[in-house]
């Protein structure tokens, strides 16, 4: 932003806000780290601490509301600030389910880490790492596209998930060919599978957040453009 | 070719390239602009933008002013308010208006609405009666002061005299009402009754509001035009102004980002 408020409160108020929610991204991004890894490296102590500090995140949702609801009372934003505080609104409730996805994902290292390892879900296991860090990597430039205001990367996020859809169908194939193998691999390849299908997930509220972010640069909407009856599309170029 | 207007309704005025100065010092430059009919349009912008004398010069007020001269087209029905047709006394019985300060006469409730219809002529004490009531009823006052009718102006609450200045104005059955910060001086009960009223009146009036504030703008008005330094710097739709400005200066201004 080129010049700042008049009132320097406000301007502070605009500022931490901001700081929240990237903090609050900041430890989603950790959660979803540690549940993977917790995952792979059979870890159930990882997989425990990840569960805890989800609390921290829902408290961290709660202030951010309140502060979100504080500023719209007493500031009555307009134009970008309007637009900034109902995007935070927004996100922050994308957050907290990427939370609580990391939580998921953790309990189902807690079931594998009580379940003897097999080779055959070591295939994979790899791909769920790629796919990890594929997911966290979203989150991470959607937060950046929302810090720097930069639509340019909000779009590589949109376009991300393809990658993603397309590495969940792999790694769903692969579990379900073991599983037909031999039915002694179901239960970890369930879990595997779920695990997955947390992580694809994962990857659809960082679109959301993308567009949250286009939305809150450019004013306009871009959710949702299919379910749009023609003419309805914003006018915009 | 038409002026700006943001939602193409029919202009009931029109400026084109409205240029105002004061001596050498130019007040408004070179402004086109369209006011849609029974909407309500407000202006905004910081003291000494330009807002209060384009208003003013939509009804000749201006011209009261040493120094005050004018460049451009001011239309209204699409016709120039400079016109033979229309002298100044006739433009500003249709084109009203209503001041920051409420400033009632120093007479009876009745005499000051009753004041406009005597000056243009009207005699018959039943019509008088009947618009007095009429025009009360459409400033909401009506039911507040029926029975002190006879009672000094000076004696009501500062809402009650502004909304007494609005009965006034409509009085002469105008077409058009400005109002320059019509609510600024009253407390937020007031003021409310004052945004209802604008509500009302657009129904029958189109208005042209001046405010410094944004919410009052954002709250009564259909059409926003943020003025800065005597320049139209942008114009649209409320919701467009507040939500979505296109000019970083309307966004800074908006936002709170002056100065």
């Amino acid at each position: 932003m080129p010049t700042t408020h008049t009132d320097k409160a406000y301007e502070r108020e605009l500022t931490e806000l901001r700081d929240r929610l990237l903090e609050m991204g900041g430890l989603v991004e950790t959660a979803i780290a540690s549940s993977v890894r917790a995952v792979i490296e059979r870890d159930a102590e990882l997989a425990e601490r990840v569960k805890i500090g989800d609390r921290e995140i829902n408290r961290m949702e709660v202030d951010i509301d309140g502060a979100c609801r504080r500023i719209l009372a007493l500031r009555q934003p307009a134009a970008s600030d309007l637009r900034f505080i109902t995007t935070a609104l927004k996100i922050v409730t994308d957050l907290e389910r990427m939370g609580d996805l990391a939580v998921n994902v953790a309990e189902r290292a807690t079931e594998m880490a009580h379940t003897p390892a097999q080779p055959a879900t070591l295939s994979p296991m790899h791909d769920l790492a790629n796919l990890a860090d594929l997911s966290e990597a979203q989150l991470k430039r959607a937060l950046d596209a929302f810090v720097t205001r930069d639509v340019d990367k909000a779009e590589q996020v949109l376009h991300g998930d393809e990658l993603l859809d397309a590495l969940y169908l792999k790694i769903f194939n692969a579990l379900l060919a073991i599983m037909m193998e031999d039915s002694r691999n179901i239960r970890r390849a369930t879990s595997l599978m779920f695990a997955a299908k947390h992580l694809e997930r994962f990857g659809d509220h960082a679109t959301n957040l993308a567009e949250m972010v286009v939305y809150m640069v450019r004013g306009t909407d871009i959710r949702h453009p299919r379910s749009r009856t023609p003419g309805d599309a914003d006018a915009e170029h | 070719m038409t002026s700006p207007n943001a939602n193409g309704a029919t202009p009931k005025m029109e400026t084109r390239g409205l240029t105002i100065r004061y001596g050498a010092k130019v007040a408004v430059k070179s402004v086109s602009m369209s006011l849609p009919e029974r909407q309500v349009t407000a202006l905004i912008g910081p003291s000494g933008c330009g807002k209060s004398t384009f208003l003013r010069a939509l009804n000749r007020m201006n011209e009261l002013i040493p120094g005050a001269g004018s460049d451009g087209e001011i239309l209204l029905d699409g016709r120039s308010i400079y016109e033979s047709h229309l002298d100044a006394v006739e433009l500003r019985r249709r084109v009203g208006m209503v001041f920051q300060k409420s400033n009632p006469f120093p007479k009876s409730i009745f005499e000051n609405v009753a004041y406009g219809l005597k000056v243009g002529g009207m005699t018959d004490r039943k019509a008088v009666a009947e618009r007095v009531e009429g025009s009360l009823r459409g400033a909401a006052l009506w039911d507040e002061v029926k029975d002190r009718m006879s009672e000094s102006a000076l004696a009501l609450s500062g809402g009650q005299q502004q909304r007494l200045c609005i009965a006034r104005a409509l009085a002469v059955e105008p077409e058009v009402v400005l109002m320059d910060e019509p609510a600024s001086a009253l407390d937020p009960i007031a003021t409310a009754k004052i945004e209802d009223l604008i509500h009302e009146l657009k129904l029958r009036y189109t208005i042209v509001i001046v405010t410094h504030n944004m919410q009052q703008a954002a709250r009564v008005s259909d059409q926003t035009a943020f003025f800065y330094m005597g320049d139209l710097i942008e114009i649209g739709s409320t919701e467009q102004i507040f939500t979505n400005p296109k000019e970083e200066r309307t966004e800074d201004y908006v936002t709170g980002k002056f100065g």
